[in-house]
């Protein structure tokens, strides 16, 4: 049986699986750019603070993501639930990287105009600070997605979501009839989407960068 | 301090007076505050300029008003209001703010940077266009080819005219400027200058202005106040007086060499008394011989021949008239001439390219008079003698 063939019989599961996958990373995303923008805006007005953070998400992407997940497993069980927890984690480092970067490249002349015709605080973060470094946070964002849609494929050991299952279960019955065919449609399946998912962020990207900083 | 500067002004004065007492900045871990005990008086739609060396502390002293700096100690009010009971961002929306990169919002445009405060301050939108619009044009540039553009697509002067118009959106009686122009070409420099004087005659706003640049000072200040080491005031005067009589070494030598030559910036030739008979006025229609004999009469050996609007056009010396039957080619022509409006430092420049003795025409460009070295010499004296006696 072809690739071709195998993947149009079993596409309902495929799709299905590939479906699974993309949320999970795109959620994995929103949950590690939620808290990674709100450590960058907490530390990057400290040299000392920045170093910290950095180092500390730099950290956890040395952790084999293999040994991260059996890790979590004795605490939080088989499932979805470590799986979320690795993938989140693994997506804070580019994210809050970024994100001090970005915060910290804009024009202080900006920031004290802004506070100086009276913008609170709060408003001069929101309607002028994290604007300007959004172009940097999205990027840091992105690159989280594609790292993401990779390590997704190592939570299928913690029985996690998405096409992890097809490309294990493909390569624990190697040999066996289909094997070949159920690993490559996984892995092939997750470099598809890594590089739609790619081609949406620069799309956003083009939506809410404003015009003013476009390069 | 001498309050030598109370003419009433023309103008309605819309600014409030901002008084500064005993005001102290002393930064954690460090043993000499950047401020200390700094008291003084701006009055009301008065333009003072804080000049002092680099790292002086007249930006510190500047920033607390409008409490960019909080201050460890002391008082401020704004027309008679305490500022350090405010809420500190209120306070700044009722303060205009220009500073030197301009700090315009790179994703705003031109109309939505000079919107921001009437913004905060919860305008309407149809309040809010207007006043964006009327800014626009106060500060020069035409709203239907700017408003949408954004900062990145201006000069480094439409930049700055944008910060000004911003900072004046909410119309606040105070201003605070922090060397709005020091990023500009000198020839921008010197355009935006002119301007600011002009809006501030119609606009009487008190502003407080900071620069490293005397010349500026002496240009744009109704007062100067000249600090020193933690923002110690060396010098309170206007800058007649500075100029004139400085009050120690420090402000001699930030005033620099050609105190002299700055004073003659701040006087026109109108308020001096230049010579309305020096010279013999001559028409061109006269005859040569006759002009020859006036000459002689008069003991004079130069005339002047005007056209039929009275518009000086050349120099006759008597030796030249001899053998001429009309006066229109004889002589030199009138080089440079300078009007009533002309500041004595332009006069003294046409006195010396015409060689002596420079002609004053007025507003149609008709003779008035003449002006010559020794009028000016005499005009530095005299106020050299009038603040002699000033204790600064």
């Amino acid at each position: 049986m072809s690739l071709w063939q195998y993947v149009a019989e079993r596409w309902d599961r495929l799709s299905l699986q590939a479906w699974l996958h993309v949320s999970g990373v795109v959620q994995c995303v929103i949950l590690a750019a939620i808290i990674g923008v709100a450590v960058g805006v907490l530390v990057y007005r400290s040299s000392a603070g920045s170093a910290i953070a950095t180092a500390l998400s730099s950290t956890i992407l040395t952790i084999p993501s293999f040994a991260l997940l059996g890790l979590l497993i004795p605490i939080v069980g088989l499932g979805v639930t470590p799986s979320v927890i690795a993938l989140t984690l693994y997506g804070l480092l580019p994210i809050v990287r970024n994100t001090i970067v970005g915060l910290a490249g804009v024009d202080p002349a900006v920031s004290d105009a802004a506070k100086g015709i009276g913008m609170s605080r709060v408003g001069v973060l929101s309607r002028v600070e994290l604007r300007l470094a959004w172009p940097a946070i999205l990027t840091g964002m992105r690159v989280s997605a594609q790292m993401l849609m990779g390590i997704a494929v190592i939570a299928a050991y913690a029985k996690g979501f998405g096409l992890g299952s097809e490309v294990f279960s493909g390569l624990t019955r190697a040999g066996s009839a289909n094997s070949l065919n159920q690993a490559l449609a996984g892995t092939l399946g997750v470099v598809i989407l890594a590089l739609i998912l790619d081609g949406i962020f620069v799309l956003i990207s083009r939506l809410t960068v404003p015009r003013g900083i476009r390069d | 301090m001498t309050e030598t500067l109370d003419q009433p002004t023309e103008q309605g004065v819309s600014g409030a007076e901002i008084r500064l007492e005993k005001v102290t900045k002393k930064y954690p871990n460090t043993a000499a505050p950047a401020v200390e005990e700094f008291s003084m008086t701006i009055p009301a739609g008065k333009v003072v300029v804080f000049v002092g060396p680099s790292g002086c502390g007249k930006t510190t002293t500047m920033r607390m008003i409008n409490r960019m700096v909080e201050p460890t100690s002391g008082v401020i009010t704004i027309g008679g209001q305490d500022a350090l009971s405010l809420d500190a961002d209120e306070l700044r929306r009722g303060i205009g703010y220009a500073i030197q990169q301009a700090g315009l919002f790179p994703h705003y445009t031109v109309a939505q940077n000079i919107a921001v405060v009437p913004g905060l301050l919860k305008w309407d939108k149809k309040r809010i266009d207007a006043r964006v619009e009327e800014m626009m044009d106060l500060v020069g540039l035409d709203p239907g080819t700017f408003a949408k553009r954004l900062p990145r697509q201006l000069s480094g002067g439409q930049q700055q005219r944008v910060g000004v118009a911003r900072a004046l959106a909410a119309d606040p009686p105070v201003l605070l400027m922090d060397e709005p122009f020091g990023a500009v070409d000198p020839i921008t420099r010197g355009n935006l200058q002119d301007e600011l004087l002009r809006l501030q005659s119609e606009l009487g706003k008190t502003i407080v202005f900071v620069t490293h640049d005397f010349d500026e000072a002496v240009k744009l200040g109704d007062k100067i106040a000249v600090l020193g080491d933690r923002s110690s005031i060396q010098q309170y005067d206007t800058p007649d007086a500075i100029l004139a009589n400085p009050a120690n070494d420090t402000v001699a030598g930030f005033v620099g060499a050609g105190a002299s030559l700055k004073q003659l910036t701040l006087m026109r030739v109108r308020d001096v008394q230049y010579h309305t008979d020096e010279v013999l006025a001559v028409g061109d229609h006269e005859r040569p011989a006759a002009v020859a004999e006036k000459l002689t009469k008069a003991g004079r050996v130069y005339a002047l021949v005007l056209d039929a609007r009275k518009r000086p056009q050349r120099w006759v010396h008597v030796r030249e008239l001899a053998g001429r039957q009309d006066l229109s080619t004889v002589g030199k022509p009138v080089g440079d001439s300078v009007s009533v409006q002309s500041t004595l430092q332009d006069a003294l420049e046409a006195i010396l390219t015409e060689g002596g003795r420079a002609v004053v025409t007025g507003n149609r460009g008709e003779l008035l008079g003449t002006i010559d070295i020794d009028t000016v010499t005499s005009v530095i004296a005299n106020v050299r003698e009038e603040h002699a006696g000033d204790e600064a």
